[in-house]
């Protein structure tokens, strides 16, 4: 019977993330098959604005993006603990309230912390040259 | 039945993703199986009833945890492995271990299956219940003292992740 | 209602949902660029049928001939993979998005919503518990789509277009969840259903009970976060064309290169129908005339509030300049970041007080 049966509510999503890949391959594939193919070397390369491209593009790049997915993932875990916060604050009332704001406060001298040691400015000179 | 089906194919492709991670040499192509493997084991959550453990393992495993590790092979701009002539003594020992080590764990599993007893798939849901509230109760009334020092942990690791990106500079 | 029908339901309707959906894409082309025209004293796409009506479906045309070209150096397998993650991504999230109660085709009751459970006996429909978080995840899941792109494409504006796109992403995804909170506090739950039916009535005598009122906070972090995570104006810091060419989609030709406009077309609808899920409440709207007329109103409602979104969406388009990436990121982080906690705060105090109802 359809009410005690859990999992069934999932699977039209499943059916859907099948469908969307399904259609993603199949345009690709018909792109692949329709559109002609006259590769020549020059059309090949990069693009870089019409010039003959220089070095390689992979360079090594900035700490600072690095540091943005760090401390994505912190956050990302303090967000995570709040959802099923929210869902049940009304019933916790005033104790939710408290817990919660011990909570948000301990990661908030994370926060600041991180803005006073300019890790999330991106003007701050990346080295001091000395 | 259709759910023994589900979580054969899911636990396969989670099994062919982490094989897979070993076997690629290119560390992307290993991130990425990585992916693939987490998002299976939510799937595995799912079907076991357990909702809201799965959608969390898609947002932070999935979602952060492993972005990170793009990013980190991205910015290094890390490339294929090199491929070594590999010890004889991993060969000798390795496979031989890791067929040991299954079967032991195989066994075990065998032997004291009556102990465990069987998980009815979809068994974790309440008739009527979200078990995220579930979750949430038992989280913020009998598990708090553990929930608040998680946040004394983030406050840790964001020290830490400062004190290592930063270290350059006194140098 | 057995299995079979309720599977055989489900996919007549994601057929329909994606026929809808990707038609509404190509129309939210057209619209763009006529709105754009007008609002740049032009009159945009006028040649291909009356008012240039036809003109996307000539664009799909035109894509899906173009040369597929695939340029030297690139690693081929994430090449092709990102634009179809990207795209794929964009599809699933429409799947737990409810757009009406229920409606009766033949005698079988269906819900409104690809993932709903018609409930025999009770007004409302079923719906999964977490329908919001898995919108989360998948959002969460698209921005692999956007960082292989660049980094696979072996192109220096494709790699930086990537960077700053994955970076910006993950900024402000995090404004994006934690506005969210607000509501679900005020709401009580994940589900989507649940979050619309709580907003049911009204206030006084003639306020609808949306979340908008009480969290006009959020909703303002919400709506800035998500233009940024859809990458669109003035957030399109990535693919800005007069320092990066095209972004991470630089090299890429044909339908792939389509590919990441639909994906990008479709995240703009979904942004929109969570905004009027969460706080414009939902299908909810004044209900006339007879069963028929009854049983459609709150799908058009629906339509209505998302179509006001995407005017808003190309309105800003038309109107405001770019960003510095510097900004940019000042913004997310000292600026939405910290609303978003107060905004949590306040409302959590508020309900802890008033709230026990």
């Amino acid at each position: 019977m359809l009410d005690n049966n859990y999992f069934i509510r999932y699977l039209p999503l499943l059916i859907q993330v099948g469908v969307g890949i399904a259609l993603a391959a199949v345009m690709v594939t018909l792109s692949h098959l329709l559109g002609k193919h006259k590769w020549t070397p020059a059309k090949n390369s990069p693009y870089e604005c019409g010039i003959t491209p220089t070095g390689d593009a992979q360079g090594r790049f900035s700490v600072k993006f690095y540091m943005v997915a760090m401390l994505f993932i912190l956050f990302d875990v303090e967000a995570v603990f709040l959802y099923p916060w929210a869902v049940i604050a009304r019933k916790l009332g005033m104790f939710g309230f408290w817990e919660m704001l011990v909570y948000i406060g301990l990661v908030l001298v994370g926060f600041f912390y991180i803005w006073k040691k300019g890790m999330i400015d991106w003007n701050k000179p990346e080295r001091n040259e000395a | 039945m259709l759910h023994q089906v589900l979580f054969i194919v899911f636990g396969a492709i989670c099994v062919a993703g982490a094989i897979n991670l070993v076997a690629q040499r290119h560390p992307i192509n290993s991130a990425l199986s990585l992916v693939v493997v987490m998002g299976s084991l939510a799937l595995i959550y799912l079907l076991l009833g357990a909702e809201f453990v799965a959608a969390v393992q898609v947002i932070v495993y999935a979602g952060a945890i492993m972005v990170l590790f793009v990013f980190v092979i991205m910015l290094l701009n890390a490339g294929a492995e090199e491929r070594t002539q590999g010890s004889r003594i991993a060969v000798l020992i390795g496979g031989p271990g890791v067929a040991v080590l299954t079967g032991v764990i195989v066994w075990t599993v065998m032997r004291n299956s009556q102990q465990f007893g069987g998980v009815l798939i979809g068994s974790m849901v309440e008739q009527g219940q979200d078990n995220t509230h579930g979750i949430a109760n038992l989280l913020f009334k009998d598990f708090l003292l553990p929930f608040e020092v998680t946040s004394v942990l983030i406050l840790i690791a964001i020290m830490g992740a400062v004190v290592l990106a930063a270290r350059k500079e006194s140098v | 209602m057995d299995t079979q029908t309720f599977l055989i339901a489900a996919i007549i309707k994601i057929a329909l949902v994606a026929f809808l959906l990707l038609t509404g894409v190509a129309y939210t082309t057209w619209l763009e660029r006529k709105i754009i025209g007008r609002i740049q004293n032009r009159w945009g796409p006028t040649r291909v049928g009356p008012f240039g009506l036809l003109q996307p479906l000539a664009d799909g045309i035109k894509f899906i001939l173009k040369e597929d070209m695939v340029p030297d150096n690139v690693h081929k397998g994430l090449y092709i993979l990102a634009p179809m993650l990207a795209l794929s991504m964009a599809l699933i999230s429409i799947a737990v998005i409810p757009f009406g109660e229920t409606i009766t085709v033949n005698g079988t009751q269906t819900a409104l919503q690809i993932t709903g459970v018609p409930q025999p006996g009770q007004p409302h429909p079923g719906d999964i518990n977490i329908g919001l978080l898995i919108i989360l995840g998948v959002t969460s899941i698209g921005v692999y789509g956007i960082a292989l792109a660049g980094w696979s494409s072996n192109s220096k504006y494709a790699l930086l277009g990537s960077l700053r796109a994955s970076a910006q992403m993950i900024s402000y995804e995090l404004a994006l969840g934690l506005s969210l909170v607000g509501v679900l506090i005020l709401a009580g739950s994940f589900s989507l259903r649940a979050i619309v039916d709580s907003q049911a009535g009204a206030w006084f005598w003639h306020i609808p009970r949306w979340y908008i009122f009480p969290q006009l906070i959020a909703f303002f972090v919400y709506l800035m976060a998500a233009y940024a995570e859809t990458n669109r104006i003035p957030f399109d810091l990535p693919e800005a064309e007069t320092e990066l060419v095209a972004g991470y989609h630089t090299e890429y030709s044909a339908m792939k290169f389509a590919m990441f406009f639909m994906a990008e077309y479709l995240n703009m609808i979904t942004v929109s129908c969570i905004a009027t899920l969460l706080f414009f409440g939902g299908w909810h709207g004044p209900l006339f005339g007879p069963p028929l007329l009854q049983s459609l109103l709150p799908v058009f409602w629906f339509a209505a509030k998302i179509f006001v979104f995407m005017f808003v969406y190309i309105w800003i388009r038309g109107t405001l300049p770019r960003f510095r990436y510097d900004q940019l990121m000042a913004f997310g982080w000292k600026f939405l970041l910290p609303l978003a906690i107060a905004n949590i705060i306040v409302t959590s105090f508020i309900v802890a007080v008033w709230g026990h109802s």
